[in-house]
């Protein structure tokens, strides 16, 4: 009986993991697209060096984290997936929501700045908790970006 | 104190280039964070705890770094770096450096 009770917890958290976690990535990225809309005025760029340097009124840097977590499902599915190799399909969104969601603060915190533009953007990544250390097939990944914020003068 | 992670401050010229400085600080998850985190696995989403937490930390390493460029009086830090890591399981290290140097 320790078996079923067991087999069901799991058939239900999988269940719930694709219901819910489903629903919420398709929430997030219709919220990432609106937002991203919003910032198309703030220009982007990983160069170094900045461009007319004697038009810049202000210079400073902007930091931002996000961390996500995979739903229970998307990390039962991948934990196959790595048994047969190919994409790993449910990562990739993973990390595509939390980096979007980490520039989209950066551009927030510019326009609080009043800057228009951003230099010498930087993405970075790292897992902070991996399926092995929680006993639960979940991952989640914490993304820093940094850049340069400028304001020019009008 | 300006920072940027240029190698150079547009709109101003660097005058003298005073050295390395760094902040480091170590945190730990919470134990209520890391319950509330335990449950957002299994539905996905962001854990607003640790993004949080690391923010607070990033910031407490920039202050740290700052302190060392103002003893060294620098008026600005170029080429910013972060960079985090897991030291032990439940706990980040997360580390800031620059080149603190005097501008005009």
């Amino acid at each position: 009986m320790p078996f079923l009770t067991e087999a069901i917890v799991i058939v239900f958290l999988l269940g719930l993991g694709f219901l819910v976690g489903g629903f919420r990535e398709r929430a997030h990225f219709k919220s990432l697209d609106r937002r991203e809309a919003e910032y198309d005025d703030i220009g982007i760029a990983n160069l170094k060096t900045v461009n007319d340097p004697q038009s810049v009124e202000y210079a400073g840097l902007v930091v931002a984290d996000c961390v996500i977590a995979t739903d229970y499902f998307k990390g039962f599915a991948s934990a196959f997936r790595n048994i047969l190799g190919g994409e790993m399909r449910s990562y990739q969104t993973l990390m595509e929501r939390a980096r979007r969601e980490a520039v989209l603060r950066l551009l927030e915190r510019a326009r609080q700045m009043g800057a228009n533009e951003l230099w010498n953007l930087r993405l970075e990544t790292s897992n902070i908790m991996s399926g092995v250390q929680q006993r639960s097939p979940a991952v989640a990944v914490e993304v820093t970006a940094s850049a340069t914020a400028v304001k020019r003068r009008t | 104190m300006i920072l940027v992670n240029t190698e150079t401050i547009p709109g101003m010229q660097i005058l003298e280039v005073k050295g390395l400085v760094q902040g480091n600080t170590i945190r730990a998850k919470h134990f209520g964070r890391d319950i509330a985190a335990g449950f957002k696995n299994l539905v996905g989403g962001e854990l607003k705890g640790y993004t949080e937490l690391l923010t607070e930390a990033r910031r407490e390493a920039i202050e740290r770094m700052i302190a060392q460029a103002q003893q060294l009086e620098a008026n600005a830090i170029v080429n910013v770096r972060f960079t985090t890591s897991a030291v032990t399981q439940g706990a980040a290290e997360l580390y800031a450096y620059g080149t603190a140097v005097v501008a005009q």
